[in-house]
């Protein structure tokens, strides 16, 4: 009789917790959270498009969060002098 | 100021109508007045739980549409003076259920009421978003399993996103509830932890209400758990939930079959 492997075998719950928080990390951001990433978007693009000719497509906005870190991500791409010949 | 609370889940068949009708019996027997609304229109089963299917003449969409008042709709329980059901109509027309309506009705509710319980659906289609749209609070139900979880975060969701309060830059207070909790394998690492769950979907516990056969057969008897089965440890769960709701600052016992000094280890206070 294998008295550890009966410890070991039962513990899935680990992984259904890992996955879970996997999952919702990227979830959270195509769902509940898009329309705060697309608001914001607008708002950025609002700001620059006073200063430079920008189109919404340039504006790129990604958030991440682990844990406690909370990360906001900017891509933009600014149109140069001969982009506006 | 009268509570708007919706009962929530994303998932179906967690517990929500048993919940809803086990707390607010529990919130009346504080001495509360309450109403429960069930928002499942075409499948409503609140009735049945709280053993008034047959008293049942006029429901939500009646009012709704005016052939009916509240007054008329509200169904005394038999039990508790202070304990009231609006019920759900059989009407397959689910878009009978308008959102001017349900704001006319949760106003009128608001003035007459403690507590304003709402039953959702399941699902997080227009019915559901209905059901949460005034809430002042959110309990949202959750098994401790891996799809009822996910599912509980897009409700979360769908709080932080659709509700008055959302869209006024409140926030919704939300709860967990974990229900259908098997004891026996608490701790075993077979199933997900309380804590875990809680911290997860990073919103506070409000109970854990164990698997129990005693809840079948409130639901047999029509009468919600925490009349009529004082002593299971679900009625104990559930009417300490409606004590935290009312603000009581009440340790949560997490329910576990192991023996007694390992229960000291497995319980614990929510955050
Ligand atoms: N703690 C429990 N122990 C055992 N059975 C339970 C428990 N809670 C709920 N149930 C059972 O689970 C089933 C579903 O419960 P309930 O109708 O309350 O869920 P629901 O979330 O309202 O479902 P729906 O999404 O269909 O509205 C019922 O048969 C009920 O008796
Ligand atoms: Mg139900």
């Amino acid at each position: 009789m294998n008295f550890f492997k009966l410890f070991k075998q039962n513990k899935s719950a680990p992984i259904a917790r890992e996955r879970l928080q996997v999952l919702l990390a990227h979830e959270r951001i195509s769902t509940g959270r898009s329309e705060l990433v697309s608001r914001m978007r607008q708002d950025i693009v609002d700001v620059i498009a006073r200063h430079v000719g920008i189109k919404t497509d340039d504006v790129r906005v990604k958030i991440n969060h682990r844990k406690s870190v909370f990360t906001l991500k900017i891509d933009m791409e600014v149109p140069t002098a001969q982009d506006s010949s | 100021m009268a509570k708007v609370v919706v009962v929530t889940s994303g998932k179906g068949g967690v517990g929500k109508t048993t919940s809803t009708a086990a707390l607010g019996a529990a919130l009346a027997q504080n001495g509360q007045s309450v109403v429960v609304v069930d928002f499942d229109i075409g499948l409503r089963n609140l009735d049945l739980m709280m053993g008034a299917e047959r008293r049942v003449i006029f429901d939500l969409i009646n009012v709704i549409q005016g052939s009916a008042n509240l007054s008329q709709a509200l169904i005394r329980d038999k039990r508790l003076e202070n304990l009231y059901l609006l019920a759900a109509s059989q009407t397959r027309d689910k878009n009978a259920l308008t959102e001017k309506g349900v704001l006319q009705v949760i106003s009128e509710l608001r003035k007459k009421f403690d507590w304003v319980l709402c039953d959702s659906p399941a699902g997080i289609e227009r019915g559901a978003v209905l059901a949460m749209k005034h809430a002042d609070i959110a309990i949202i139900i959750a098994n401790p399993e891996i799809s009822s979880v996910r599912d509980s975060d897009r409700i979360i969701g769908l709080l932080d996103a659709k509700t008055e309060r959302a869209k006024n830059g409140q926030e919704v207070e939300k709860h967990l509830l974990i229900t259908r909790f098997d004891s026996s394998r608490a701790g075993t690492g077979e199933m997900l932890e309380v804590d875990d769950i809680s911290d997860i979907l990073s919103i506070p516990l409000l109970g854990v209400v164990p698997e129990s056969k005693d809840i079948l057969s409130a639901s047999n008897l029509g009468i919600p758990i925490t009349l009529s089965n004082k002593n299971s440890t679900s009625a104990q769960a559930y009417r300490d939930a409606a004590k935290r709701l009312n603000k009581e600052d009440i340790p949560i016992i997490i329910p576990t079959k192991k023996r007694n000094f390992l229960a000291g280890w497995f319980s614990g206070r929510a955050a």
